[in-house]
């Protein structure tokens, strides 16, 4: 009776089981460090004083956060990377032009159900949306990956939200996980899996299963987590040829805690500043915006840029606001293209960008300043995440980022 | 250990902590420069060696970017004591080898600018009023890891 994280770690450790609280460790699938965590973590590899890495078909380095390089410092990491993948015979390496980690690596048939996945990245918990057991961890305890192949974990309990009922237009997979945070709040998940199910999630496709589990660390998750079923297997199939192992939880699990979400009445949900669970209903918030952010590894999927150019169509973007459009990976940004939806962008007046992480992390592009307030349908919006701690930055979905980019204020899609 | 306290909130974020702009820089003295900028930009100036970080529920929540306890490591914390921890910081500052104490209720018993000490063998925090509160003590081989300055200094001196 154990859960879907306990079966996997249990495989991943070499026991027949292993239960929540116990410490194991387990053999690492696949290793992703990007162009920002990188260089800690090769630094921290070199202090170990390893000399080869345990398998350079495991290890997964994708460069997103600051692509291309915005500044010598940046370009400095770049080199440095560039050096380590050479010196280390890095077979998957992602330079400047691919995307963003979290969709490059379902994306290209790096993730497949019953792995354990390690990224030098919170939101490394986006991968459990195929199944697989994927958290995010640190430069140090990466550098001990890179070296060993494995890790300790402490087996986590299990919060699994059961959430049924159909959305209403215009509601998306973001205001579910929204909702769901603000409902649970920032801390209401620590050091737990969380499991996304229900008749709600299996009507989801793959793309806004993996909006769900990206956010299970905004409210402590240590990952995310939805069961494989025939959608999985198809978008797995057409992308990998990995083997792969589907396991299910046992819902007499002991360390399974069953939580209800209803999201029938469900209405648009926006982040509001400085915290992810500060949640309300759209039609509670009432703020001009100066800057619209879609993209990112949340909301940067071709189902958002659908979403989004079904409203831009034949608009324009209200004077005085200006909206970041940025396509989550290549392979985004060219079937965008290929359906005119980057036109429609451009003629609304937004501004195009090649995959990358953007505002985002406040570190690359699309920085705010001293007052401003930012619309984005990323993941975070704590003080200064943008730019300025003096800015404002409130999360939503991409249809809601969308028509508010057009009325230059927070409002609901029609 | 003894020393001065700063205190800050619930959910102080790794964003508060370094801000994303200064993710490309690596090492402790620069990392140092912008601890806890977005809160209080001085502050890099004002924390001495040796004093002591308290805070509320959820600290370090967000990101995995070990340069939030490299930061503080640079600036002299010499532990974090907090309502709670968030995971992945959790793990990143015992490898960097800046201590985290869990002490239910300290929030409310001590002040910005106190002056506390802290026995680490004990597991205790004297309040510059003479009472103790306890933290939950860490096990032998998480002291000695702190003790040895991180994970990696740990594993190289075993």
């Amino acid at each position: 009776m154990p859960t879907m994280s306990e079966k996997i770690l249990a495989r991943a450790s070499g026991n027949d089981k292993v239960e929540a609280g116990d410490i194991i460790i387990a053999n690492i699938d696949v290793a992703m460090t990007h162009d920002l965590t990188g260089p800690l973590s090769v630094q921290s590899f070199e202090k170990i004083g390893a000399e080869k890495v345990w398998d350079s078909s495991k290890i997964v380095i994708p460069f997103d956060h600051q692509v291309p390089a915005d500044s010598i410092d940046s370009a400095n990491n770049h080199i440095l990377m560039r050096e380590f993948v050479k010196k280390q015979n890095i077979k998957h390496f992602y330079d400047v032009n691919a995307g963003v980690c979290h969709q490059i690596l379902p994306e290209l048939g790096h993730v497949v159900p019953g792995e354990v996945i390690v990224g030098a990245d919170s939101h490394t918990c986006t991968h459990g949306a195929l199944g697989a057991f994927a958290t995010g961890i640190g430069s140090t305890d990466m550098a001990m990956v890179f070296a060993e192949g494995n890790l300790w974990f402490k087996v986590p309990e299990t919060n699994r939200f059961n959430i049924t009922g159909e959305l209403k237009d215009n509601v998306y997979a973001k205001d579910v996980i929204l909702h769901i945070i603000g409902k649970m709040g920032a801390d209401g998940s620590t050091y737990k899996a969380c499991e996304f199910a229900g008749e709600t999630v299996a009507n989801m496709d793959v793309s806004d299963r993996m909006v769900l589990c990206n956010m299970a660390i905004e409210m402590g998750g240590k990952t995310g987590l939805v069961e494989p079923d025939k959608k999985t297997i198809e978008y797995v199939e057409k992308r990998s040829n990995k083997p792969y192992k589907i396991f299910k939880s046992d819902l007499d699990s002991p360390s399974l805690n069953i939580i209800d979400i209803d999201v029938n009445d469900l209405e648009p949900q926006i982040a509001c500043p400085h915290n992810v669970d500060n949640v309300k209903p759209i039609s509670e918030v009432d703020v001009e915006i100066d800057q619209v952010f879609l993209g990112s590894c949340t909301n940067g999927r071709l189902n958002d840029l659908r979403d989004a150019a079904k409203i831009l169509k034949g608009n324009k973007i209200a004077n005085g606001t200006r909206m970041l459009i940025i396509p989550a990976s290549k392979e985004i940004y060219s079937k965008a293209l290929d359906e005119g939806l980057l036109k429609i962008f451009v003629e609304a007046g937004a501004l195009v960008s090649a995959p990358c992480c953007g505002p985002c992390l406040g570190g690359h592009t699309g920085i705010i300043g001293p007052g401003e307030v930012s619309l984005s349908t990323s993941n975070r919006n704590f003080k200064g995440r943008q730019g300025s701690p003096e800015g404002e930055v409130y999360l939503s979905s991409a249809a809601v980022a969308a028509a508010s980019a057009i009325e230059g204020k927070i409002v609901a899609p029609e | 250990m003894k020393g001065r306290v700063w205190k800050f909130g619930d959910d102080i974020d790794t964003d508060i902590i370094v801000p994303g702009r200064y993710l490309i820089y690596t090492d402790e003295e620069t990392l140092s420069q912008h601890c806890m900028e977005g809160l209080d930009p001085d502050f890099n100036n004002k924390c001495s060696k040796g004093d002591f970080i308290v805070a509320g529920k959820n600290f370090g929540c967000g990101s995995s970017r070990e340069h939030a306890p490299i930061a503080l490591k640079g600036v002299g914390v010499s532990a974090v004591i907090a309502e709670s921890f968030a995971r992945i910081f959790y793990r990143n500052a015992t490898n960097v080898g800046v201590p985290l104490l869990e002490a239910p209720g300290i929030s409310e018993l001590i002040e910005d600018g106190d002056s506390i000490e802290v026995d680490m063998e004990n597991a205790t925090i004297t309040s510059q009023n003479g009472e103790e509160i306890k933290f939950k003590k860490l096990p032998p081989f998480m002291l000695e890891i702190l003790n040895q300055g991180g994970l990696i200094e740990y594993l190289k001196n075993k």
